[in-house]
């Protein structure tokens, strides 16, 4: 059986999802069911977290260059080396500092990189005001289009205009 | 600092009191919520002044909140390794936590906050981890606790968020939610009736995965297997549970038709195994600890179909709890290392089952 996605590899991963009630199926080969975000309890065995990362952006130059003259945290100074060997970020700054590391190895592991749970307010933030929302909404914005990550992007200029 | 379980009402068991639903396949659930603290680097590139002034921080917020005001402070990095296996044992610390792993050293800082079924672990690879038990299979329950116990903390700490990713935490498998839902649960039936690859494989697919009796890293032992969510990050806390809820009661579903299908077409050999294994219980003189654990998963399967009816639910998650190394070690003052371990095990096993074995259906433990 070839793979639904690309119709050129064989298909090694058989996805059953069952969305409202309705069951689908889909038959994909490792490499689109990867791009995909989607991980199989054999693909975790394969590849424990520091070798993932350290195979992540093999394939493509960009990623690799980044890593090479990626700055160090400007908080903690852990760079993207030792995240890559360790499998642990060095302090929350590195979110910001690797993002778009981090966002991709975000996507990869699951399937999202949009929190959609309890939205946290610090002591004494105010966050849960309608301007300070738009705010943080913007900037992520502005951050998903640097990333060219279109998809967010489109989700986050709905909710924009949900609050505006 | 020698541990004094005496501090603890419960000795943090109450979630082994098999008083919770389906407890006959379902031991515990429990779930953890990841934190860090802004401005602070995670635990471990913190030095040990960072990780003191972490572990100060974290007990001023316990003590504020509801929940773990008149919380046991327990300092890890005070006990000696018999002790922090014993708390580890109990399933109160990770394995992480108590400087266990090979080579790994206790971390300055490591400590204990617990009441009742309530838990805080400081200077864990994230600064908090919050924990909630429950006997048997309550998922809702154990989240109302921590989610309450969370909303408490965060008010007095200020919680590393981001908009777009959620909690920060150390790894990046566990940020978002910072969400670990787990079951622990019993399969015999499936094990013996060689289905229980599929269910594992199946797992897989609807973003849950399997770790054996201690999580993560550890072995299954006793056909107990920990099922749990594998992703933390693009759905809310409540479809994570709910999702795991559904798998698991459909898990308890399963496991029943398979000990149906065991007693229907093969009756004897069922029954031999299970009489076999209290048999060896009840008289043996030298038992190891995967012994013991792989004869008591037989013996509470005889419990689940009613065909041993004098000992209780309560008294073999006992048996499981209190025959392991450290507690035995610790029950008898002896060293980890004792090589009297197997006998004394075997003892405390014949003493358990004499003193609890008791004229009457087996099933949930007489309220007290």
């Amino acid at each position: 059986m070839q793979c639904d996605q690309c119709g050129e590899r064989p298909a090694a991963i058989h996805l059953t999802q069952i969305v409202n009630n309705a069951v689908t199926q889909a038959h994909l080969c490792e490499t689109c069911a990867a791009e995909k975000g989607i991980q199989t309890s054999a693909s975790v065995a394969k590849f424990p977290l520091s070798d993932f990362l350290a195979s992540l952006g093999k394939g493509s130059g960009k990623v690799d260059e980044g890593a090479a003259t990626a700055e160090p945290c400007s908080f903690c100074g852990a760079t993207l080396t030792d995240f890559r060997e360790t499998g642990r970020l060095g302090c929350s700054h590195c979110y910001v500092s690797f993002e778009a590391h981090v966002r991709d190895l975000l996507r990869r592991l699951h399937g999202s990189t949009q929190h959609v749970g309890e939205v946290y307010l610090p002591p004494g933030g105010r966050a849960d005001q309608p301007g300070n929302r738009l705010g943080a909404l913007r900037d992520q914005l502005r951050r998903a289009v640097e990333a060219e990550n279109f998809e967010l992007a489109a989700e986050l200029r709905d909710r924009i205009k949900v609050l505006e | 600092m020698t541990l004094d379980l005496s501090l603890v009402p419960d000795g943090g068991i109450a979630w082994a009191d098999a008083s919770g639903p389906e407890s006959h396949i379902v031991l515990s659930s429990r779930i953890r919520l990841a934190r860090n603290l802004q401005g602070m680097p995670f635990t471990l590139r913190a030095d040990a002044g960072e990780q003191e002034v972490v572990l100060e921080h974290a007990v001023a917020a316990a003590r504020q909140t509801r929940d773990l005001a008149d919380g046991t402070v327990l300092r890890v990095d005070g006990l000696d390794r018999g002790e922090r296996q014993l708390l580890h044992e109990r399933h109160l610390i990770s394995r992480e936590l108590a400087g266990l792993d090979q080579g790994g050293a206790v971390r300055p800082g490591a400590a204990l906050v617990l009441h009742g079924d309530l838990g805080l672990m400081v200077n864990e690879e994230d600064h908090l981890r919050l924990q909630s038990f429950r006997s048997g299979f309550a998922l809702p329950e154990a989240y109302t606790a921590i989610d309450r116990l969370d909303t408490g903390l965060g008010e007095h700490l200020a919680f590393a968020f981001h908009p777009e990713f959620g909690y920060l935490t150390s790894c990046p498998t566990n940020a978002g939610t910072g969400l670990r839902a787990s079951v622990l649960i019993h399969l015999p039936g499936l094990v013996l009736t060689k289905e229980i690859a599929k269910v594992l494989q199946g797992l897989a697919q609807v973003g849950l995965t399997f770790r054996g009796l201690y999580g993560e890293g550890s072995e299954v032992v006793g056909n107990f297997f920990q099922l749990s969510n594998q992703t933390t990050l693009g759905k809310t806390e409540e479809d994570l549970l709910d999702q795991l809820g559904k798998i698991v009661r459909q898990v308890i579903e399963y496991e029943e038709e398979a000990r149906r299908v065991l007693r229907r077409d093969a009756p004897v050999l069922i029954e031999d195994k299970i009489w076999r294994a209290y048999g060896l219980l009840r008289h043996a003189r030298l038992l190891s600890f995967e012994e013991a654990m792989n004869l008591l998963s037989g013996v509470r399967l005889g419990v689940g179909l009613n065909l041993i009816t004098d000992v209780g639910v309560y008294t073999l998650n006992k048996l499981m709890i209190f025959t392991q190394p450290a507690h035995l070690a610790h029950h008898a003052g002896r060293a980890l290392t004792d090589p009297d371990l197997p006998a004394l095990r075997a003892g405390f096993v014949r003493r358990l089952l004499e003193d609890e074995a008791r004229p009457r259906a087996g099933g949930a433990p007489e309220a007290t």
